[in-house]
């Protein structure tokens, strides 16, 4: 019998991203993080921003960062819905700090609350990209 | 008599005005495959999302305290009205038939006693708008698709709407654009974004399979996230039918003007072989009843 395999979907609005059966992914929940093997219980959750680690075997053959979005898990289906998702590879490190620094420049800037909010987004979502490429 | 030279010019011109409108059908063409192929690869986003809140909207959407966006303020007076037409013309009447849409829409609430407010996306739903709906229109957006159609520019208007509703200046929120069925048929179509309107059956809350969602952190949790993520996704996804449909519109529209330049040149150059006939006839009768005369 072949070996069971999770279907792992990556959609943004744009496109589907990436469609491939895997054997585990690691999915960073808004709770924690939590691992999808086949047959996971039926579950949605939102995501924070974060790594998605696609496991092959017992290794993570692929880290994509996903800047937060939602998770549908069925019993041999993992979908995850998410506005911006990029291979941790391809971040520029020295992009994501110029983007930290102007976002914490922004909040220190920043009038109202709307700005203020906007600003700490950005900077949490920078301090997440950071994270990921460790 | 039609001078020569005039029929020559005005045949030159029409056939430059063929030239143009033949280039343009083409660039459309290209255009429009372009659109349709963004508006099939952004399906499975919306089709997971409508997924997701359906089944979701069908286990906490009955419970009493649900999301406004959900539920509705619990009155229809102000109404918002998206308008979704085209920055440019020349595309038949693809900006004429959202907008006349809309404004039937319009007319019918002011006289049931409603305020409406509108939001222009595109200059020419501004454009034919202004003048009847001058001072209903709120805000208007423009060069959407440039340099192309993100997602982020339809973000942007969500989130405008969004805090419109939250600061509480409509109940209702529709929006009118031309739904993409072919190259030469689009339909103009209303789609209520505010409350949220579940399509398909509303009791998808139970798996295939029979099992039921665990939901993390909580229904309600995931329910107010995903609400206003989701009136993104269909602005996103009328602009995107809304892309496909300009394109297509244009396409035919300029393919009919390329084949009645066509036939106004067939027209007009045979006027012009006849009058120039005529006047060699005429020259020939005039040298020929002066020599008789002689």
């Amino acid at each position: 019998m072949a070996k069971e395999q999770v279907e792992f979907e990556l959609v943004s609005p744009e496109k589907l991203l990436l469609s491939q059966s895997v054997d585990m992914v690691v999915v960073p929940g808004e709770d924690g993080d939590f691992g999808v093997l086949p047959r996971h219980a039926p579950m949605i959750s939102t995501v924070r921003p974060g790594v998605i680690a696609i496991y092959s075997g017992k290794e993570i053959s692929e880290r994509i960062f996903v800047a937060g979005g939602f998770a549908e898990v069925t019993t041999e289906r993992c979908t995850v819905l998410a506005e911006i998702a990029q291979p941790v590879g391809e971040i520029d490190k020295a992009a994501v700090q110029q983007q930290l620094q102007d976002a914490k420049e922004d909040l220190s800037d920043a009038k109202d609350d709307d700005a203020r909010d906007a600003a700490r987004k950005q900077i949490g979502l920078s301090e997440a990209m950071l994270t990921a490429i460790g | 008599m039609p001078n020569l030279n005039d029929l020559k010019l005005r045949i030159a011109s029409v056939k430059s005005t063929q030239k143009i409108t033949s280039a343009m059908k083409m660039v459309a063409a290209a255009k429009l495959r372009r659109a349709q192929e963004q508006a099939e690869a952004s399906r499975p986003y919306a089709e997971r999302m409508e997924r997701m809140l359906g089944s979701l909207a069908a286990s906490a959407g009955k419970q009493p305290g649900a999301s406004p966006l959900l539920a509705g303020t619990g009155k229809d007076d102000v109404h918002l009205l998206i308008v979704a037409a085209a920055d440019r013309g020349l595309c038949g009447g693809f900006n004429s038939n959202i907008v006349r849409e809309a404004r039937n829409k319009a007319k019918e609430l002011l006289s049931a006693g409603k305020t409406i407010k509108i939001y222009c996306v595109g200059r020419k739903s501004r454009d034919q708008l202004r003048r009847d709906f001058g001072n209903n229109i709120v805000d208007t957006i423009e060069d959407i698709a440039k340099p192309s159609l993100g997602f982020d520019k339809a973000a942007t208007v969500a989130d405008r709407v969004l805090s419109m509703f939250k600061a509480g200046e409509f109940d209702v929120c529709t929006i009118f654009y031309a739904k993409f069925q072919s190259a030469i048929a689009q339909i103009p179509t209303a789609q209520q974004l505010i409350p949220f309107e579940a399509e398909g059956d509303a009791d998808a809350s139970t798996l295939a399979d029979g099992g039921v969602y665990d939901y993390e952190p909580s229904d309600e949790k995931i329910l107010s996230d995903l609400l206003p993520r989701n009136i993104a996704v269909q602005i996103f996804k009328a602009m995107l039918e809304n892309n496909a449909s300009e394109h297509g519109a244009r396409m035919s529209a300029m393919d009919n003007a390329t084949r009645n330049a066509g036939e106004m040149i067939d027209k007009l150059s045979i006027q012009y072989n006849r009058t120039r006939q005529a006047i060699i006839t005429n020259e020939l009768i005039e040298i020929i009843s002066a020599k008789e005369a002689l």
